[in-house]
């Protein structure tokens, strides 16, 4: 719990839960109805962060994500720069075991022949969630003081700046990489199977020609499914195990007695939490394997 | 928890991470591990040849060992053999050496009795000439008593 006092344990699971959001700055008038000030700027409440609609973004996730994701790469690519074929250097074992891994989930789930962009787009998606479900081990409190306490020296009020740490509790980003996947899917779709065996698929199946009305409903129902199922899976366990993160440090609050339980309680979760991580990343990608396999195969 | 923009945002970082790690990061590393893969699956063979190989050795080197050691008894029992003639082969030619020698010694005592007996013949004729003539005391005709004489010593 912060150290104000005049903080509520919803007001600070509420602050836990928002993300830093960039967009036109939102003015709430005396009628209780928002109006747009043609101004940008970070919203200082949620409602504020709510009223700027799409055309706004949320600089934690994305920097977040995107450090990952360059840090990840630069890894990745400083071991595929140096690599050797002779007796590996340790860091570059690890690299090899992480890529031998991933080879063969690939290898073993995808059967669409030779197919370039899989496997590296497994390694993507695997490493890179999984980092971004890592930072929900870091312990809640920490980085959004720091950037409260950070952003207070220019003059900003420090209760009124969010930061939301783990990227993957955002829906944009799982739901943003779903798109990509998605559109992946439909791409090899009609790649290899051509847009009329692919539309053919839609209205055909599962029922046959006679049925082609409930046969298209059906199968777009599926479609859509898969992209929605991938994000939606992969935000829900981690923003409910970061929920579970922010009810725990709630107790941290309450005297001793319950601060040393939450203690307990923290260590417990977060190495449960290790498994969760992991599995989620893993879910991703073994799924991402198999829808795109399925845009290769022929019915 | 709204959706924004952000969607779009976390989408094109996602597209140029996934394109980096295709162009940049996996075929070097694939390629260094398929490298390592076939390096290693020779290194296995080659040790697998060079067991092989030495196997074959082996076998090679005892066969030379057995077939020096037969050519080595062959030779052995050549010698003995050549050995056993030489000895042989100077025992017939010192007996026939000794069988020469004794008969030309026993020609030769042959020869030496022949002529002794010869010259004791002449001898004895002239005794018993002089003998005769002393006892006849008088002259007798010299050429028809050699006669006589003469077929006496060859007949003794």
């Amino acid at each position: 719990m912060a150290s104000e006092s005049s903080i509520t344990t919803s007001g600070y699971i509420k602050h836990h839960l928002q993300n830093l959001t960039y967009g036109e700055k939102q003015i709430e008038t005396s009628a209780g109805t928002w109006e747009a000030t043609g101004q940008y700027g970070f919203a200082t409440t949620s409602a504020e962060a709510a009223q700027m609609g799409f055309w706004a973004i949320n600089v934690d996730t994305m920097l977040l994500s995107i450090i990952l994701g360059t840090a990840m790469m630069w890894f990745f690519r400083s071991v595929a720069k140096t690599i050797s074929t002779g007796v590996p250097s340790p860091v570059q074992n690890f690299a090899e075991m992480i890529i031998d891994f991933i080879n063969d989930t690939v290898r073993g789930s995808f059967n669409g022949g030779k197919n370039d962009l899989v496997a590296p787009l497994a390694l993507t998606i695997f490493v890179w969630i999984f980092l971004m479900n890592l930072m929900d081990l870091i312990p809640v409190d920490i980085l959004p003081l720091a950037v409260a306490q950070g952003a207070a020296l220019f003059g900003a009020d420090p209760h009124h700046v969010f930061f939301k740490v783990v990227p993957s509790t955002d829906p944009n980003a799982t739901m943003g990489m779903a798109l990509v996947v998605f559109a992946l899917m439909l791409y090899y779709s009609f790649k290899i199977k051509g847009a009329g065996g692919f539309l053919g698929e839609l209205a055909f199946e599962p029922f046959g020609k006679m049925a082609l009305p409930v046969n298209l409903v059906l199968e777009t129902v599926t479609l859509l499914a898969k992209p929605f199922s991938l994000g939606l899976r992969l935000f829900g366990n981690m923003y409910a195990g970061e929920m579970v993160f922010i009810l725990i440090a709630t107790m941290y609050g309450a005297g001793l007695m319950l601060g040393s339980v939450a203690g307990l309680l923290q260590i417990g979760w977060a190495i449960f939490h290790i498994l969760i991580i992991t599995l989620q990343a893993f879910i991703f990608m073994v799924l991402t394997i198999v829808y795109i396999d399925m845009a290769h195969q022929h019915h | 928890m709204n959706m924004n923009a952000t969607l779009i945002g976390q989408a094109i970082a996602f597209a140029i991470f996934i394109a980096f790690c295709m162009k940049y990061v996996w075929p070097p590393i694939m390629q260094a591990l398929e490298e390592r893969t076939k390096k290693i699956a020779e290194g296995l063979a080659a040790a697998e040849r060079g067991r092989h190989e030495q196997e074959l050795a082996e076998k090679r080197a005892q066969q030379v060992i057995h077939e020096a050691k037969e050519q080595a008894n062959e030779i052995i029992s050549q010698a003995q053999r050549r050995g056993n003639d030489i000895v042989d082969e100077s025992k017939e030619s010192a007996r026939v050496e000794g069988e020469r020698i004794l008969t030309t010694a026993q020609a030769e005592i042959e020869q030496e009795a022949n002529r002794a007996k010869d010259e004791l013949r002449g001898q004895v004729s002239t005794i018993a000439l002089a003998g005769a003539a002393k006892i006849l005391d008088r002259e007798i005709d010299d050429k028809a008593h050699t006669d006589l004489l003469d077929e006496l010593v060859s007949r003794i």
